[in-house]
């Protein structure tokens, strides 16, 4: 179990990569299957050549962010849609990752790594490899903290967040796209890297489907501590991965369940972590169970390709001009009909939406309806 | 301070949907001005604003802003000295981001975004100066989303981000049109106060013509991409609704209801 607390570091570090794109950028990145295999595979071929492991762990970061840098390019100079991109991205990888590696697999067994201290004296898989990878992640965790809380971080945010208002006080969307989209897959790149030295080989297809186990660890992270607090969040994120590798690790035990069927059990964790996280039911359960200070910090339900023309995007349009239009006679109606109407589709955030949020108190609302 | 000679703009050319949004608008702002503009729908007045903050460029014409050519800059760059606040109020604050961190993308208004802190204790000093000067008590919310706040409230921060870090100009693009009358006429009151403390040149495009004859020192009126009547100051403050009305029935200009309502 232990080893599976391991691993569930590792890849918190790609998590906290999905997590950047995905959920602050608000850009469907999938190039981390790719630029995953990137980092492991450049990191491995250098070990093997006898470059320092550090070095090589380095180098395999620097991949996944080249990597990264490649969907930017495609996306913000060829003006090609984030999934698009990064699906383009991530088969063309492929080929360049074959390149790479010479082959679709490089065994590291007794080769130099950054964990040949711990695996001699046996401490893999221990209280200390645990405590050492621990570290490691929120290390990571507390820089992303950090970068999103300076300047630059901000308008990164932005960038995701409102588009229109971060052009208008003059961010550069192109640049921050870049620099996230390529601190996202080097984290990724990092993630291969010490993945490949930890289980012992580095292989064409260890990246497949490593988008859905960040999004289930982001998910599960902030169904689990909430989005109120940046310092909570990224944490959570880290904490989704540890317990999305127990979840694994505990199904992997019952006796009908072989490792063969991991990526069902993957997939099947997403699908529930996306439906328990939008029913309201169970975050208003969550909520009262006191993991949460407020309601302002149940988790956002998961929008996965952010699309103004989704139907999504109309009803949230229409609800809101129905309740703005004016102050007069009706206006308090308007809004529990557009309320309900609204809450048969469930979807957005009850706090941040605007025609929720705007909900006055009820007196205020009966007076204006009188006037 | 902002000069604009025979700018055009024609949405659509050559094809059966071609529409003159603008048609040779001559204008000059004086730093300090506050000019209020009103038209009929499809008047070109947001066209205008459009054109002014760099989202559409001109067909022809020249735009000079603080003797500075202007035609040539791109939108972001722009932004270093226009700030605009849209109708929507969501349109320009982050709903997920917290006030203060709103506030920081604002004070770096088109500067070098770097790896400082967005929010530190000096920084949240002022905010908390400049939120108090709003009276809505959102200096005590400062760590709140602003996804959170009302229509209105947003768009009271949305003024306050535009303008406080004095840019050369203001654009108001109906900034009040989404609000109830009560919230619109405090984000009014509001206006006035941040151009007249700032002393900030602005423009303001508005539907209600009593507003328009209340604020600022200059009145525009447009019509189908020109405009039709300029008022000065001395004119502006004798004049009402109802001569408004007869210049428009002059021009054969079909008001759109919400603006005979008001």
């Amino acid at each position: 179990m232990l080893a599976a607390i391991d691993q569930g570091l590792i890849y918190a570090v790609l998590a906290l990569g999905v997590f950047l794109t995905f959920r602050i950028l608000n850009f469907a990145d999938l190039t981390v299957d790719a630029s995953f295999t990137t980092g492991g595979g450049t990191a491995a071929v250098l070990i093997v050549n006898g470059v320092s492991p550090y070095v090589a762990t380095c180098a395999g970061l620097l991949a996944g962010a080249v990597a990264g840098g490649i969907t930017a390019f495609l996306h913000v100079v060829c003006r090609i849609d984030p999934l698009l991109a990064s699906i383009l991205t991530m088969l063309g990888l492929y080929s360049i990752n074959l390149r790479i590696m010479g082959g679709p697999n490089i065994p590291l067994l007794n080769r130099a790594s950054v964990f040949s201290q711990l695996s001699q004296q046996r401490l893999i898989g221990t209280g200390v490899s645990v405590a050492l990878l621990a570290l490691l992640a929120l290390l990571l965790k507390l820089a992303l903290d950090w970068f999103l809380a300076t300047d630059f971080g901000l308008a990164v945010m932005a960038t995701g967040d409102n588009p229109a208002m971060a052009a208008s006080f003059g961010v550069n969307s192109a640049f921050t796209k870049l620099v996230a989209l390529m601190l996202a897959n080097g984290l990724a790149g990092l993630c291969g890297a010490l993945m490949a030295q930890y289980s012992g080989f580095a292989d064409i297809g260890g990246g497949t489907g490593l988008i859905l186990v960040g999004l289930a660890s982001v998910i599960l992270g902030n169904a689990l501590l909430g989005t109120r607090y940046m310092f909570l969040t990224t944490l959570g994120v880290v904490v989704g991965s540890v317990a999305y590798r127990l979840v694994i690790f505990f199904a992997l035990k019952t006796p009908f369940l072989k490792a063969q069927d991991m990526k069902v059990i993957s997939a099947v964790i997403v699908v529930i972590a996306l439906v328990v996280s939008q029913s309201k039911r169970v975050r208003e359960l969550v909520g009262r169970l006191g993991l949460h200070r407020s309601r302002d910090d149940l988790p956002e339900p998961m929008t996965v390709v952010p699309n103004p023309f989704s139907p999504m995007a109309s009803i949230d349009s229409t609800a809101f001009v129905a309740t703005t239009v004016s102050g007069e006679g009706g206006a308090a109606s308007r809004q529990t009909a557009t309320r309900s109407s609204f809450d048969s589709v469930t979807l957005p955030d009850e706090q941040t939406h605007p025609v929720l949020a705007q909900a006055k108190p009820e007196g205020q609302s009966g007076k204006e309806a009188e006037s | 301070m902002l000069t604009l000679n025979g700018v055009s703009k024609t949405f659509f050319p050559g094809t059966v949907n071609e529409r003159q949004a603008l048609s040779g608008i001559d204008l000059t702002l004086d730093a300090g001005d506050f000019v209020t503009i009103i038209g009929s729908n499809g008047a070109g007045k947001s066209t205008l604003l459009n054109v002014i903050a760099g989202t559409i460029s001109p067909d022809v014409g020249s735009i000079q802003l603080a003797g500075q050519a202007i035609n040539k800059i791109s939108e972001p760059a722009r932004a270093r000295m226009i700030a605009r606040v849209f109708q929507d109020p969501q349109a320009g604050t982050a709903p997920h981001m917290t006030i203060e961190q709103n506030l920081a993308i604002a004070l770096t208004r088109g500067q070098l975004r770097g790896l400082r802190l967005g929010v530190n204790a000096t920084r949240r000093e002022r905010f908390r100066r400049e939120l108090s000067g709003l009276g809505l008590g959102l200096e005590d919310r400062m760590t709140h989303r602003v996804g959170l706040l009302s229509g209105g409230q947003r768009q009271a921060l949305s003024l306050l981000m535009a303008s406080f870090t004095a840019p050369s100009l203001l654009l108001l693009d109906e900034h009040t049109a989404a609000l109830d009358p009560e919230r619109a006429e405090a984000v009014l009151r509001l206006t006035k106060q941040v151009v007249a403390q700032g002393r900030l040149t602005a423009l303001m495009v508005t539907h209600n013509m009593e507003h328009a004859l209340r604020m600022g020192n200059r009145l525009l009126m447009m019509h189908e991409g020109r405009v039709i009547h300029q008022l000065d100051a001395a004119a502006k403050a004798k004049a009402r609704v109802s001569d408004l009305l007869d210049l428009f029935a002059e021009a054969n200009a079909v008001l759109a209801d919400r603006t005979l309502l008001g």
